[in-house]
C-alpha cells in the first residue's frame, strides 16, 4: 500500500471517531464497534466496511448515510458502505471510552456477554440476571421495569436507591 | 395504474428462505397491530420491538432470497420490497398459525385478546430460536451470517414471551382462563409448523437448513415445561392440517395483504 493510501484511510478512521450514532449520539460509531474496517477498493473509492447492530436497527441506513457525509465533507470521498454481518455484531465490541460515555451520558453500559448468553432459555429456576449500575449514583441496586425500550439495544430500569430511572444497553 | 405482481422463483432453496421470511413478516404484521393497544405503554414498545427484529430478518432474508432467485431464472434479482409487497396470496409461505387474529374466537371481528398473542409469540419465539440455533450451521454463509444475528433477538423474545405465559398462566381465575382458550384456539396450528416436504428434503440434504420435523423433540421439550409450568392442559392433536408454508392459507391472510400492499400497489415504486 502506497503511503498516500495509508494516510487517506488514517484520516477516514479519524473522521469517523467523530460520526455520532443517531440514537445514542453520546459515542460514535467507532466506539460501538460498527465500523469493522476502512479499505481503498481498486476503483479508487474508499469502502468502510459496517456491521448491522440489530436485525431491525432503523438506523442502519441514517449510520451509512452519516458515515459517507462525513468522509465526503473531509474531501475524501468518493466513499461507499459495506454492510458485513459475519462476525454478528456484539455489544463486547463496545470500546472501554464507549462505555464511560454511555454511563456519563446516563445510560447504564451492559456488561460482557456470558457462555449463559448461549445456554437453553430458562423459564423458571433461572440464574439471577447480573445487577446493573444505577449510571447516576452507582448503587447496585435497581430493578428492570421492562426487558424493551425506546430502541431495539435499550431496556429501562430504575433504580431503588435514588430513585432514577435509566436505560440499559443490553447485552447481546 | 397498480403496481403488477410478481412471481417469485420456484427453486426450493428459494422457497425455503420465503417460508422462514414470510413467517417473520406476518408475524411482526399481527404484532405491530398492537401499536398503541397494547394493555400496558411497556408492553406496547415491547411488541413493536418484536416486530422490528422480525421485520429486519425478514428483510435479509428476503434480499437474499431475490438473489437466488435470479441465479435460478436468470434476470434481475427481486428486491426485498419486491418480495415483501409484490406477491399474491398464494405465493406466501407462511404457516397459518402467524395469519391468525387475535380474538379470542378465533374470528377476524373478535376483540383483541392479549393471551392469544401471548402464546402465540412463545410458540412462534420458541420454533424461531430453534430454527435461527440451526441456521447458524447453514452451508449457506450469508443465511449462517443472518442467522447468527437472529438467535440473539429471539433468545430476548422468547424469554419475553414465555415469561408473559407463565405469569397469566399462572395468574388470575381470568387470566388462566383466557390463556387456556388461547390454547385451545392456536393448539391444532403447531403442526403445520413441523410438517416436512420436497422443500425441507432439499434444505436439508444441501446443508442449507433444518428440515422443520427435525426442530420437533426440541420445541415439544420446551413448550411442555412452559405449559406445565403455567398450568396449562395441551389438547389433543386432531387430525387438522393448516397449510400455508404449501401457500394454501385461512381466510385471514388476504384481508392482512390487502392492508400491507395496498400503497405499493397504487403507487408503485413509492418510497419515503
Amino acid at each position: 500500500m502506497t503511503s498516500v493510501v495509508t494516510e487517506r484511510i488514517q484520516q477516514a478512521w479519524t473522521v469517523l471517531q467523530q460520526v455520532p450514532d443517531p440514537e445514542v449520539p453520546a459515542i460514535s460509531v467507532c466506539e460501538l464497534g460498527i465500523v469493522r474496517d476502512v479499505q481503498q477498493a481498486d476503483d479508487g473509492a474508499l469502502e468502510v466496511v459496517l456491521t448491522p447492530t440489530y436485525s431491525g436497527c432503523p438506523a442502519t441506513e441514517v449510520i451509512e448515510r452519516s458515515v459517507l457525509d462525513a468522509l465526503s465533507a473531509a474531501q475524501l470521498g468518493p466513499a461507499r458502505a459495506l454492510t458485513r454481518r459475519h462476525p454478528a455484531w456484539t455489544t463486547d465490541w463496545i470500546s472501554d471510552e464507549g462505555r464511560r460515555k454511555l454511563r456519563e451520558y446516563g445510560i447504564a453500559p451492559p456488561g460482557r456477554t456470558t457462555p449463559a448468553d448461549t445456554a437453553p432459555i430458562r423459564i423458571v429456576r433461572r440464574q439471577r440476571e447480573a445487577s446493573v449500575a444505577c449510571p447516576r449514583c452507582d448503587s447496585p441496586q435497581t430493578e428492570r421495569l421492562s426487558a424493551f425500550g425506546s430502541t431495539a439495544c435499550k431496556a429501562l430500569y430504575r433504580c431503588l436507591a435514588c430513585r432514577e430511572p435509566f436505560e440499559h444497553f443490553k447485552p447481546i | 395504474m397498480t403496481a403488477p405482481s410478481i412471481t417469485p422463483s420456484r427453486a426450493p432453496a428459494v422457497r425455503y428462505l420465503l417460508r422462514l421470511a414470510d413467517l417473520c413478516l406476518i408475524h411482526a404484521q399481527r404484532l405491530g397491530e398492537w401499536c398503541g393497544h397494547a394493555p400496558i405503554l411497556e408492553e406496547d414498545i415491547a411488541l413493536t420491538n418484536l416486530s422490528l427484529d422480525l421485520i429486519g430478518q425478514a428483510r435479509a432474508l428476503y434480499t437474499h432470497a431475490g438473489r437466488l432467485g435470479a441465479a435460478d431464472t436468470g434476470g434481475q434479482p427481486l428486491d426485498e420490497d419486491q418480495l415483501a409487497f409484490l406477491r399474491e396470496e398464494r405465493d406466501y409461505l407462511n404457516p397459518t398459525l402467524v395469519e391468525l387474529p387475535h380474538s379470542a374466537d378465533g374470528s377476524p371481528r373478535g376483540e383483541r385478546d392479549f393471551a392469544v398473542t401471548t402464546l402465540r409469540n412463545a410458540l412462534v419465539a420458541t420454533w424461531l430460536r430453534l430454527a435461527w440455533e440451526r441456521l447458524t450451521e447453514s452451508s449457506d454463509e450469508e443465511v449462517a451470517a443472518i442467522a447468527a444475528k437472529a438467535v440473539k433477538e429471539a433468545r430476548y423474545h422468547q424469554q419475553h414471551s414465555a415469561d408473559w405465559v407463565l405469569r397469566l398462566g399462572d395468574g388470575t381465575d381470568e387470566s388462566a382462563r383466557r390463556m387456556q382458550n388461547a390454547v385451545e384456539q392456536l393448539w391444532r396450528f403447531v403442526p403445520e409448523l413441523f410438517e416436512d416436504d420436497e422443500v425441507d428434503a432439499h434444505a436439508a440434504a444441501s446443508g442449507l437448513g433444518p428440515a422443520a420435523s427435525s426442530l420437533k423433540e426440541a420445541f415439544d421439550a420446551e413448550i411442555a415445561e412452559l405449559m406445565a409450568e403455567a398450568q396449562l392442559k395441551a389438547p389433543a392433536v386432531g387430525v387438522f392440517r393448516s397449510t400455508g408454508r404449501r401457500g394454501v392459507h385461512s381466510e385471514h391472510l388476504g384481508f392482512i395483504l390487502a392492508e400491507m400492499q395496498h400503497l405499493q400497489r397504487a403507487y408503485p415504486g413509492g418510497a419515503w
